[in-house]
């Protein structure tokens, strides 16, 4: 079984230019699907291209199965590395067919076995008998789909893909997504796909590291890293965040302008932010509750819908997810509950909501 | 993606983009070695031109003499931008916004005349109207010639821009005349601008069609001036000043095309403009395609048939005309050869890096766009006299000259035909275990194959047409179909020259099919 380990990666183009990778370390656990999610700029196609031999690291290491492929003084051409690489937009080889593009990295086996491979990675990516096509033939969903056939023939040690459903219109996307999860599991190979989609790297992957500035700002499974981010910047990024400034007490609660709120852990007297997702807020009866406030925006989403409601003593809005109807208008005052337990970040913050 | 790129972080950045990083040396030597090559005649030429002082070179530009080719020069180039613009402005309104019958079919039609070379024009209304030499011939030649320069980036402009604006336009209370005169021309400007700039550098570059029409220009004059005097100052001091004319102009289009990106705002498709109707005008408008397209097409067609019909067995020599194809087609080859081989490193560097050097040596590669022929063999002529005799009036000397004309068609489609081959397939390849020269093998080169050849094809057909270098530079006692075809007309043998105009435009519409069907 194949394991990824990046140690202390660091990478700038150029003397004066500032650092891509800071000292970046990720373990990717064998046969996992992992997801580098980050905003635009963060390094992490400048990651992928350095597992992938395409570019020399500054310092650091690769290492995959106990095989080290960049380290200092060592550097692994990409053709000898068994990676296969899935870049946006599938890149397939326009002059060739599907089934020579599928099986271009099958070399040293005899024809028979290279068109048995092919035919297996055809029908594992749902595309049995679209070998003879050419690539301009096939849509943009086919194409991707193809890509990672390709990838996957020569049964390589770590399979990398770069934004690939980037290029999809919505519709198309999440079937591709699904389809190319189900590839990999049945694969068995290990994956890191790179994402600035934060929806994307939850719903596909096994274990999310979000990056932030060439280093690993927090790498979880998705619902820790939705339900315990790191830092109010992580909990930002990964979803929308109400962030209050609080006050710890003993016995784990915190004290809030929404009221006390439990703490998932024990924290320890002093003061923070505790952050809390829209859906854990809920519209109740203003008798029911000491946090109050007035509506000032409801927008509707079809499976749900935001209200955006300000509440004396902060200074920002908080949003509320309503899952049913909203029976409350702008400008009505409605009031607040709290559900489910809260995650206190220290120091505090001086701003009160981070969308 | 995280890469960013030199100095400008804020940059949207391009995720496979290669860094800047340094061009490396196995292309950056050779290329620098073409780039100096493109560049030697032009700096030859300033050498030459101030070797006897700059007083005596002064004095040569400031006579009276060459004041009146700067005039005459400068009066054609206007006469034939404005008619260009109005025959190529007018044509693509027609045949792209209206309901024109056959709108497709005229709109290939007037692409046709850019494969007429200006002499074959010439020799046509010369022979059959030898009334119109000198002004009048040089300009009507000329402009049927060259309008596609501006019908062309003009009608594609036309299609890109918006008809909503239009629209927007009607909506505010504009009637259709004043919306194209103040919206859609507006927005055609940069196009046509660029269009006419391109026709004023043919125009000042030409020699075929002013030499026959003996229209006394830049080109014509440091013709004469070369052949009539032993003292070759004149002909170099004469060939600076035009070279700055054409640098000037090809300066002045670098910065219309920098600005020629306002056709559109937003981003997608425009949607296809509903057609015009032309309601009354249409019969005088079918009569305007039908006009241009029967003085530009059929009436050169149509007289090289008749010269051809009327020659007999004294004018009509076909072991002279085989051998002359022959030797036509042996040097245009080894001209095309050249010129991929020395436009290949940096078509590739063009294509593959950048960064000051790879911008200096593209740079440098154009400089061939900006010399007429007949300065690039000028300079050539004094360059081997004083340094490489052997070489005088030989064919290296010639192919040479060919390849610094035309270095640009064929960087220009090097280029295009490496961009066909992104780095990142180059990448995916390594990635499932081919090593770099495998890579190059098997999909770099069969990617950028059919490229490269379709440029040297284009540049095989452009110099088997070259008129003015082939005159001064080819060898004692070798012609090319070109040189004959003007020798012929010049005497007014009309009957004899017909042959090599019609094997020029045979031979050359061969690659040029071709390369229509590489293309689709």
């Amino acid at each position: 079984m194949t394991e990824l380990r990046i140690e202390g990666l660091t990478k700038s183009y150029g003397p004066q230019a500032p650092r891509v990778l800071d000292g970046l370390d990720l373990t990717v656990p064998a046969g996992a699907l992992a997801a580098v999610l980050g905003p635009s700029g963060c390094g992490k196609t400048t990651l992928l291209r350095i597992v992938a031999g395409f570019l020399r690291a500054d310092a650091g290491s690769v290492t995959v199965a106990e095989r080290v492929l960049s380290a200092p003084g060592v550097h692994l051409p990409p053709e000898r590395r068994r990676i296969g690489t899935v870049p946006q937009e599938g890149a397939l080889f326009p002059h060739l067919s599907v089934a020579r593009n599928v099986a271009f990295g099958l070399t040293g086996v005899d024809r028979t076995e290279r068109r048995r491979r092919t035919d297996e990675m055809l029908e594992l990516v749902g595309l049995s008998g679209y070998g003879a096509r050419m690539p301009h033939e096939l849509s943009g969903g086919q194409q991707q789909r193809i890509a990672l056939a390709r990838a996957l023939a020569p049964r390589p040690a770590l399979v990398l893909l770069d934004e690939p459903f980037n290029a999809l219109d919505s519709a198309l996307r999440a079937g591709v997504r699904a389809d190319v999860r189900t590839a990999l599991r049945l694969s068995g190979a290990t994956a890191v796909l790179v994402t600035h989609d934060q929806q994307e790297a939850l719903s596909t992957a096994d274990v999310v590291a979000v990056v932030r500035e060439g280093r690993v700002a927090q790498c979880d499974t998705p619902e820790q890293v939705y339900r315990r981010p790191a830092d109010p910047w992580v909990a930002g990024f990964v979803g929308d965040a109400v962030l209050l400034p609080a006050t710890a007490r003993a016995g784990g609660t915190a004290e809030t302008a929404l009221g006390v709120v439990p703490l998932a852990e024990e924290a320890g007297a002093g003061r923070g932010t505790v952050l809390l997702r829209p859906e854990q807020l809920e519209l109740t009866e203003q008798a029911s509750t000491s946090a109050h406030g007035t509506v000032t925006d409801v927008r509707f989403y079809g499976h749900d819908a935001m209200v955006t409601v300000t509440v004396e003593g902060l200074a920002e809005p908080v949003d509320i997810r309503a899952a049913g109807p909203v029976a409350v208008k702008p400008g009505e005052r409605t009031g607040i509950r709290v559900n489910g337990e809260a995650v206190l970040h220290r120091p505090a913050v001086t701003d009160h909501a981070v969308k | 993606m995280g890469v960013s790129i030199g100095k400008d972080p804020g940059a949207r950045p391009v995720p496979w983009l290669r860094p800047p990083g340094r061009v490396p040396w196995a292309l950056a030597l050779p290329a620098a070695l073409a780039a100096a090559f493109a560049l030697l005649p032009l700096v030859y030429l300033c050498v030459r031109a101030l070797e006897q002082g700059p007083g005596h070179a002064w004095d040569i530009v400031t006579t009276e003499r060459a004041a009146q080719l700067l005039g005459h020069s400068i009066a054609l180039a206007a006469v034939v931008v404005t008619a260009c613009l109005v025959l190529g402005i007018s044509l693509a309104w027609l045949t792209t916004r209206t309901n024109l019958p056959w709108a497709r079919g005229w709109a290939v039609l007037v692409t046709l005349p850019l494969a007429v070379p200006s002499y074959v024009a010439a020799f046509a209304w010369l022979s059959a109207v030898p009334e119109l030499s000198g002004f009048t011939g040089s300009a009507l030649s000329l402009t049927l010639v060259s309008f596609p320069y501006v019908h062309l980036p003009v009608a594609a402009a036309l299609r890109r821009t918006d008809p909503a604006q239009e629209e927007t336009a009607r909506s505010l209370g504009l009637g259709t005349l004043r919306t194209f005169w103040r919206v859609t021309l507006p927005q055609l400007r940069p196009a046509a601008a660029g269009g006419a700039v391109l026709v004023a550098l043919y125009v000042l570059s030409d020699f075929g069609a002013v030499s026959l029409m003996r229209y006394d220009t830049f080109t014509r004059g440091i013709y004469t001036s070369y052949r009539a005097s032993f003292d070759r100052t004149p002909a170099a001091a004469l060939s600076v000043v035009l070279v700055l004319l054409t640098v000037a102009l090809v300066a002045a289009e670098a910065r219309t095309r920098g600005r020629a990106g306002y056709a559109r705002t937003g981003t997608g498709t425009a949607r296809p403009a509903d057609p015009t109707s032309l309601g009354k005008w249409r019969a005088p408008a079918l009569g305007w395609c039908a006009a241009v397209s029967a003085a530009a097409v059929a009436f050169p067609l149509a007289t090289l048939g008749y010269w051809l019909a009327v020659g007999n067995s004294a004018t009509w020599d076909p072991a002279r005309l085989t051998e002359t194809a022959t030797s036509t087609l042996g040097v245009a080859a080894a001209g095309a050869a050249l010129t991929t081989v020395l436009a290949l490193p940096i078509g590739v560097i063009a294509a593959r890096h950048r960064g000051r050097t790879a911008h200096l040596l593209e740079q440098a590669a154009y400089a061939g766009h900006a010399l007429p022929g007949i300065t690039i063999a000028l300079s050539l002529v004094f360059f081997a006299v004083r340094y490489a005799h052997p070489l005088y009036q030989e064919l290296p000397l010639l192919v040479g000259a060919y390849a610094v004309l035309f270095l640009p068609v064929a960087v220009a489609a090097t280029r295009a035909a490496v961009l066909q081959a992104p780095p990142v397939l180059e990448d995916v390849a390594r990635s499932l275990g081919r090593g770099p020269w495998r890579v190059l093998r098997e999909i770099t080169v069969p990617l950028a194959a059919p490229g490269v050849a379709a440029g040297a094809a284009l540049t095989f057909v452009v110099c088997m047409k070259e008129l003015p270098a082939t005159l001064l530079l080819r060898p004692t006692g070798m012609d090319t179909l070109a040189t004959r075809l003007w020798t012929e007309t010049g005497t007014a043998s009309y009957a004899a020259a017909a042959p090599y105009a019609a094997a020029l435009i045979l031979l050359a519409a061969i690659p040029s099919y071709l390369l229509g069907r590489h293309r689709t």
